[in-house]
């Protein structure tokens, strides 16, 4: 690096090029490119991801444009069947919508959910995990009984009794425009115990260590030696672990929603279409719930994959 | 001993109460339930008189004792949609629901540990392959998804099984099972088999990791030093070392399967308290909802509570561990 920045290339290029020579280096993408599994679902997450965030783009229609719809064209089969039409490649819903636009919306609203219930509990959980193992005593004692507590019950039943008694508690009206963050509080505040209780185990451990008393003798405010010292050092398992729990997330989402107290259908998750294919399964129009299924399995797989790999690659410690 | 399983009971009390104060504000705060009860067109002089006689006027302290002294007989007041007592509709709901739980539980230990031990002995052979491939995608299945192709196969497609309903059902007393009809076995096929796809493969795949960690200790290997035969070592040495963890997540699992009930009886149409309280989430029934709350709760801690006293009992080793970990 002397070198190079002898040679008259600016320090910042350096700089750059040697964080690019460490990323190609390490062992991290060794073991990545020597796993097709892995390699395989990344690519599946990619692109269901890509799909998902340019689907105002890609999509044939506007499912949400009710002048585009029309009910003349409900319950179309897949183009290669009978009766198909190439205009609806995946068929048509019971409204006439088609398959394959709805579907590209609805993973951007089952990735969106996801992602923000994950964002939400992780800083929930390192917030509480960080002050339990910090202050210890009573806080500590409350914050980890009640993990305790809400650790003894699945974590999807949770969900459902935050979600129903949200529900139940709002006017009628109030609800359409905020199920959103219901649901995204819902499902976050049942997975922020697995982040509080890792975060606490590390604080613990490192609470004691020689950085952080040199940091209190020299007179460090308390809350800075939290947020600048002791976090970068307890947040490595958090991240492998938040990526196991986006499949968890979006999985839990779509089950609400399947079960009727998730995303409404006017803006349809891949669960909230699932469920509404579910009806008319029966009659045989297969294809209104077996095509977001199948998706929903597909990006499920990838992301339990991917953490998977994270996991066993980034610390060993951790399973 | 003793004083470990007062100090578990105390716990279990201290949880137990919490659940039941939720279940008690829900009851309480949560809208109003005169209001529910009534029609538009009462007077409010009437239904502040329904207030007072409901003794919904009283302190909050006796309204929560009164609400425990009522939930310990099973009494959880009406159901605001039903006008019926929420304690029968949950006694009719039961018999459903635990059958239901039972044979998936069942399924999921008669499949998953004789797998999990084939697996674990071989673990080379394409059939375990297989088997970890299909439990991979059994794990990332979602419990509906499953239900829906189960039913998109078996009973659109094929018409072989119902995909609805639990059938012909006979009265005992109370108590209503579909077990003894032929109509009632058919029905429960595919919603037990859903509900138990989950837990086998987890059982299964604890059950294997459990053997191939104990197959590798140096008493096996002296096991087989001595000449003992394949059969010996690993039934009656190594299987019996991994039933400790199978035991406690087994134990846990089913308290799930429960919680798990909810999604298979709504995609089949069980007639249990699973689809009870789904139904009463959409019509916004309180005192079912409250009641659920209860009475899964108290599923919950007795289960839990067992599976750490059989824990204790089973295995000595873990009692001074335990310990420590309590306090750490």
């Amino acid at each position: 690096m002397a070198e190079l920045a002898a040679s008259g290339v600016p320090a910042r290029v350096a700089k750059r090029q040697a964080v690019w020579r460490r990323f190609f280096g390490s062992d991290l993408l060794w073991s990545f490119c020597h796993s097709p599994v892995t390699v395989g679902a990344a690519v599946v997450v990619i692109v269901i991801v890509g799909a998902a965030l340019l689907a105002p783009l890609i999509a044939p229609r506007n499912p949400y444009n009710l002048a585009s719809v029309s009910l003349l064209d409900a319950t179309d089969p897949p183009a290669w069947l009978a009766g198909g039409d190439w205009s609806f490649p995946l068929g048509t819903d019971n409204q006439g919508r088609d398959v394959l636009s709805t579907m590209l919306y609805g993973t951007r609203l089952s990735l969106l959910v996801g992602g923000s219930a994950v964002a939400l509990s992780v800083v929930l959980g390192v917030a509480l995990g960080l002050i339990a193992g910090w202050r210890g005593g009573i806080v500590d004692t409350v914050i980890m009984r009640i993990a305790d507590v809400q650790l003894s019950f699945p974590a999807i039943l949770i969900a459902l009794l935050i979600d129903g008694v949200v529900r139940t508690v709002l006017p009628r009206d109030a609800q359409a425009r905020i199920t959103l963050y219901v649901l995204v509080a819902s499902i976050a505040l049942s997975y922020w115990v697995h982040f509080a209780r890792t975060v606490r185990g590390s604080t613990l451990v490192e609470r004691n260590k020689e950085y952080i008393q040199a940091a209190w003798i020299i007179g460090v405010h308390p809350a800075r030696i939290v947020v600048t010292h002791l976090l970068p050092n307890v947040i490595g398992p958090v991240l492998v672990i938040a990526t196991i729990n986006l499949a968890t997330a979006i999985l839990t989402e779509a089950t609400l929603s399947f079960l009727g107290v998730g995303l409404p259908p006017t803006e349809p998750s891949l669960g909230t279409l699932i469920r509404v294919g579910n009806d008319f399964l029966l009659s045989g129009d297969w294809w209104i719930s077996v095509f977001p299924g199948v998706l929903l399995a597909l990006l499920i797989l990838s992301v339990n994959l991917l953490g998977d790999w994270l996991r066993d690659a980034f610390n060993p410690k951790l399973r | 001993m003793i004083a470990f399983v007062i100090q578990r009971l105390m716990q279990s009390v201290l949880v137990m109460l919490t659940v039941a104060l939720i279940a008690f504000a829900l009851f309480n705060f949560v809208g109003d339930p005169i209001s529910n009860m009534v029609g538009q067109d009462t007077t409010l002089a009437d239904r502040e008189k329904l207030r007072q006689e409901l003794g919904l006027n009283d302190s909050f302290v006796t309204q929560f004792a009164r609400f425990i002294g009522h939930a310990a007989r099973g009494d959880f007041g009406l159901s605001y949609q039903q006008a019926r007592p929420v304690g029968q509709i949950i006694l009719e709901k039961m018999p459903a629901t635990l059958e239901l739980s039972f044979m998936a539980a069942a399924l999921a230990l008669l499949l998953g540990v004789p797998m999990g031990i084939y697996t674990g002995i071989h673990r080379h052979s394409w059939l375990s392959q297989a088997m970890l491939a299909v439990s991979l995608i059994g794990v990332s299945l979602p419990t509906f998804l499953i239900g829906i192709l189960l039913i998109l196969v078996f009973a659109v497609m094929l018409g072989w099984l119902p995909s609805f309903g639990r059938g012909t059902v006979v009265h005992i007393g109370w108590w209503t099972t579909g077990l003894l009809t032929v109509d009632g076995w058919r029905a429960i096929i595919l919603p037990a088999v859903t509900l138990s796809l989950f837990q086998l493969t987890l059982i299964m795949r604890l059950v294997r990791a459990e053997m191939i960690d104990v197959l590798r200790t140096d008493y096996i290997k002296f096991a087989r030093a001595r000449g003992l035969t394949g059969r010996a070592i690993n039934f009656g040495h190594a299987l019996k070392n991994t039933l400790v963890p199978v035991i406690t997540i087994t134990g846990l699992q089913l308290g799930s399967i429960i919680a798990f009930a909810i999604i298979t009886e709504t995609v089949f149409q069980w007639p249990g308290m699973g689809l009870m309280f789904i139904q009463a989430v959409g019509f916004a029934d309180i005192s079912v909802m409250a009641a659920y709350l209860v009475l899964v709760g108290f599923f919950f801690v007795i289960i839990n509570l067992v599976v750490d006293l059989l824990y204790y009992v089973v295995d000595p080793r873990l009692r001074v561990g335990r310990l420590g970990a309590a306090h750490g």
